[in-house]
């Protein structure tokens, strides 16, 4: 488990390094935040574009629609829309692979 | 054994441990409830479990009903049961197969003498029960021989990050303890039910855990429906969530690194050997999952929760975890453990660990969890089709 060195409390969190999505963790208003993986405690500097509520998730690189989503290092779902780095991720632009009949 | 030598339990007659000792007025069917719920006021210190079905079902469904009822009797948290049923053949096959465990069981049916007759006799009874049960004394027990279950529920994010890895920790040590533990939620499993298959001990469970899965994910795409807004379910989606594989990871989070040993029917009786981590196939509706657990004789249960599920249930006690700031300062009376400093650095997982280790010790000691202060009694059976 990470622990910051300095004291610095996370504006967000991803599970592991390389997932494509992040965790608020206090609500976020559009601007510059910062934030670590849990797993490998890498810290974090993000610009995001939207507000994004505590327990939701942005953007940490470009997606574009099709494009598989990953958190936790494996599949979570797939793109429906594109997001640039820093964008609102949830319901309107990611469906379920699994799901075939869910959609928002 | 300095830490196990601190908890305390009831031994019951064939050596289980319960950490409640309830005398319980089970009804065999929806309409001898009424009769059961009058001798709960009757006599102080029985608690009726009045629930919704019983008549006219048929199969694998009505066995399921009468595995949930006398699992629920069995449970080493119940030190006395008086059944209460309309006819005396069902009424019956519930007190016999409660009976095997050595407490005190007793029957009665309704037909051929009405409610007023029946609440009558059984209160007499029911009495006895209540005085025996109280001399009953808690006795020193081991780890080991308590019996966990685990179900999440209203998760978002947060039970991913926080509350779920914190009951991972709680069901390693509980396992090199040499307990066992019961996970379920089978449609929670999807899009990491290999996770799972991996974990299996060897291929007689893979196969089996494969097969349960295969079935009920069949079951539910087989309706066609539209399942956003129920798995995940709306509260789910408020809290973050967006598709049933994310919500599957963080559920996965709480089961611990420990082998998959056992796979279970639905309230199916928990085996004393191996022990280990069993997976039972549930519905991952709170209510229902855990009177199954119960049922299979799981006598506590961890529950992560992201969003403030308040379930409870009668007679194993629940207890929350959560790690969502805005729902401890919002539903601060439904929380046992708040490990929300996760999520800011505040301490280590182990540590988040060692936090909840306490509270379910206590919890075994008496200490009444949110749920049991504030009456949360959900007793709700699953229903596998309908009733003929």
């Amino acid at each position: 488990m990470t622990s910051s060195k300095n004291g610095e409390k996370p504006q967000f969190l991803l599970h592991q390094d390389g997932d494509s999505v992040a965790v608020a963790v206090d609500d976020l208003m559009p601007g510059e935040v910062r934030g670590a993986s849990i797993k490998e405690g890498t810290w974090y500097t993000m610009v995001i574009n939207h507000e994004v509520p505590l327990g939701h998730k942005f953007a940490m690189v470009d997606l574009a629609e099709g494009d598989t989503l990953v958190k936790y290092g494996i599949p979570v779902g797939f793109m429906t829309g594109n997001a640039k780095k820093g964008d609102y991720i949830h319901t309107h632009n990611v469906r379920s692979a699994r799901w075939q009949n869910s959609r928002a | 054994m300095a830490e196990q030598s601190r908890l305390t339990g009831y031994r019951r007659p064939k050596g289980e441990v319960g950490i409640r000792n309830h005398v319980v007025i089970l009804p065999v069917d929806d309409i001898s409830n009424a009769a059961a719920e009058a001798v709960a006021k009757v006599v102080t210190g029985t608690l009726a479990l009045p629930h919704g079905f019983g008549r006219l079902q048929f199969g694998e469904d009505l066995e399921l009903t009468f595995r949930t009822l006398i699992g629920t009797g069995r449970n080493p948290n119940v030190a006395a049961v008086v059944v209460i049923g309309i006819e005396p053949n069902w009424t019956n096959r519930v007190v016999e197969g409660i009976a095997s465990t050595g407490k005190p069981v007793a029957g009665f049916w309704i037909e051929g003498k009405g409610d007023l007759q029946t609440i009558a006799d059984a209160s007499r009874v029911a009495q006895q029960f209540v005085q025996d049960a109280t001399e009953i004394q808690r006795t020193p027990v081991e780890r080991g021989e308590i019996v966990m279950s685990i179900k999440c529920g209203e998760s978002d994010t947060t039970t991913g990050l926080g509350s779920c890895p914190t009951v991972s920790q709680a069901v390693d040590r509980w396992v090199a303890a040499g307990g066992s533990v019961i996970f379920g939620e089978t449609s929670e499993l999807t899009g990491g039910e290999h996770l799972i298959a991996d974990r299996c001990i060897d291929d007689a469970c893979r196969i089996a855990f494969q097969k349960t899965y295969d079935d009920c994910i069949a079951v539910i795409e087989a309706t066609g429906a539209n399942l956003l807004g129920s798995q995940p379910t709306q509260g789910n989606i408020s809290g973050g969530l967006t598709t049933i594989e994310e919500k599957a990871l963080g559920n996965i989070a709480k089961t611990g690194t420990v082998p998959v040993v056992g796979v279970l029917k639905p309230a199916e009786l928990l085996p004393k050997e191996p022990k280990g981590l069993y997976f039972m196939d549930t519905s991952s509706a709170a209510a229902e999952c855990v009177t199954l657990m119960a049922a299979a004789g799981a006598v506590v249960h961890l529950f992560p929760t992201g969003q403030g599920n308040v379930i409870g249930n009668p007679i194993e006690p629940v207890i929350k975890v959560t790690a969502n700031p805005k729902t401890v300062a919002t539903m601060s009376e439904h929380v046992d453990v708040d490990v929300t400093g996760l999520l800011r650095f505040d301490y280590t997982l182990e540590q988040a660990g060692d936090k909840l280790m306490s509270v379910i010790d206590r919890t075994i000691n008496g200490r009444f969890t949110a749920a049991e202060a504030l009456g949360h009694r959900e007793y709700t059976f699953t229903k596998l089709y309908i009733s003929a």
